[in-house]
């Protein structure tokens, strides 16, 4: 491809926010957070994408699938790196994908409670204060309880509604 | 307020803005082949704690108690092997011999294995697995607290992505302790037994030789017996709480750290590796 017609990485950008997560599919690479960077290298084009947890069984297929989308878009050279630091937090998922993953019936990650609010949320859960509320993504009830830290993937932890009685997962922050 | 263990996750942006600024982590030294064969080592320690553990974790899939536990041990599993394959991955590539992650983890025998002996205990009954666990977690969120502060950028920022999970696991064996040691009579008895059981293997995470005294100078890695306060906080705390009583014994079983294994290593990896000894480069 010759320089003066490779695509934009705005294009690219776009190119990569159609390509669903394969294990939540109703949001994107781009609503996850989990693309760090789009640059060209010569006429290489090197995507940046950070892991959500280390053993996520999902990482390889996503670089699959990223690999997939831009070769069918028509990038002949492309390189993927990995990059840990820093590290993937849930603070970077947009609000757009809050807002498709509580459609979904999945409860978004309450913002703000990453790594240290983390630790508040636990003080405040253990003294009977609990402030941090995990709205039922079905009713919208916030009279919730969870059932388990862990839920389906590492990053879901299993909640009940005690209104609407019906299981959910919550994404949990990290 | 119930006291709590100290299980605040440093703040990651900060440190990372600390260490763009050159502040905070130790100043980068000199690579010599004698420190470098003793990285390998300590990374090598690193990643066979997560492989062996998480190995004998996932044992556990499909048997136990109910099916949020099943999942939760199979989630923490898979978190110890992702964090196993950038340990070893790291190893491999320091020490320049073409070995892969994968390599390390299915071609060296029992003698080259370098992890604690604590996490090759078998894993007893639902609540001896979560009291090896929490004395495990303990340990290792203590061990990447530090980390995150490593001369060495590589290692840092293995570490600042595996305290998040960690800090997950500590949370959850840590309430599964409180809740099945301040339990029944039967729970009670069981957690205290367990506690003895594994207690006797502890030390060994706080004994130094020659290769954690030379990354320790070099600014690395903590020295493992500046980590024994820490872990005792949270330990002391937790047990308080679940109604145990922290056993008196001082004695250490050690070897795992240089190679001198129980014999349940040999099970695990006659398991772990059948296949790659069997079918040489298999892949799929």
């Amino acid at each position: 491809m010759h320089p003066s017609t490779l695509p934009s990485t705005e294009q690219v950008w776009r190119w990569l926010s159609e390509v669903p997560d394969p294990e939540i599919p109703v949001i994107s690479l781009t609503d996850l957070g989990i693309i760090r960077d789009v640059a060209w290298d010569g006429d290489t084009l090197v995507v940046t994408v950070t892991p959500t947890y280390s053993g996520c069984p999902a990482t390889t297929v996503i670089n699959l699938d990223i690999e997939r989308k831009l070769r069918d878009e028509g990038i002949g050279k492309l390189r993927l790196e990995r990059q840990l630091s820093p590290p993937w937090t849930t603070d970077w998922i947009s609000a757009e994908g809050r807002e498709k993953l509580r459609d979904y019936g999945i409860a978004p990650p309450v913002d703000g409670t990453a790594a240290d609010g983390r630790l508040m949320a636990r003080v405040d859960r253990l003294s009977g204060s609990s402030n941090l509320v995990i709205a039922c993504p079905h009713c919208g009830s916030n009279n919730t309880e969870r059932v388990s830290q862990f839920g389906s993937t590492p990053c879901k932890a299993s909640y009940r509604c005690k209104d609407c009685l019906e299981p959910f997962d919550y994404f949990k922050c990290i | 307020m119930p006291s709590l263990p100290d299980m605040t996750t440093p703040n990651v942006d900060a440190l990372a803005a600390e260490r763009a600024a050159g502040q905070g982590a130790a100043a980068p030294v000199e690579m010599t082949p004698d420190l470098q064969a003793a990285l390998v080592e300590f990374l090598l320690r690193m990643g066979d704690n997560t492989l062996i553990l998480g190995h004998r974790v996932s044992e556990w899939c499909g048997h136990s108690p109910v099916l949020e536990e099943d999942i939760a041990l199979a989630n923490t599993a898979l978190d110890l092997i992702g964090q196993t394959q950038l340990w070893l991955g790291l190893a491999g590539e320091i020490e320049g011999q073409e070995r892969t992650a994968d390599n390390l983890a299915y071609l060296r025998d029992a003698a080259q294995f370098r992890n604690v002996l604590l996490v090759e205990r078998p894993n007893g009954d639902f609540g001896n697995t979560l009291m090896r666990q929490f004395l495990f977690d303990a340990w290792h969120h203590v061990m990447l607290t530090a980390l995150q502060r490593s001369s060495d950028p590589r290692v840092a920022e293995i570490a600042a992505k595996a305290i998040k999970e960690v800090a997950y696991h500590l949370e959850r064996s840590a309430d599964l302790v409180i809740r099945l040691g301040d339990g029944t009579e039967e729970s009670h008895k069981r957690m205290q037994a367990s506690l003895e059981d594994n207690w006797s293997y502890t030390g060994e995470l706080f004994v130094a030789d020659d290769s954690d005294v030379a990354v320790a100078e070099a600014g690395i890695a903590p020295a493992p017996d500046s980590l024994r306060a820490g872990w005792d906080a949270v330990v002391n705390d937790v047990l308080e709480q679940a109604t145990l009583k922290r056993p008196e014994g001082t004695y250490v079983h050690q070897g795992g750290k240089r190679g001198i294994h129980t014999e349940h290593l040999g099970y695990i990896l006659a398991d772990m590796q059948f296949l790659q000894r069997a079918y040489p480069g298999a892949t799929w």
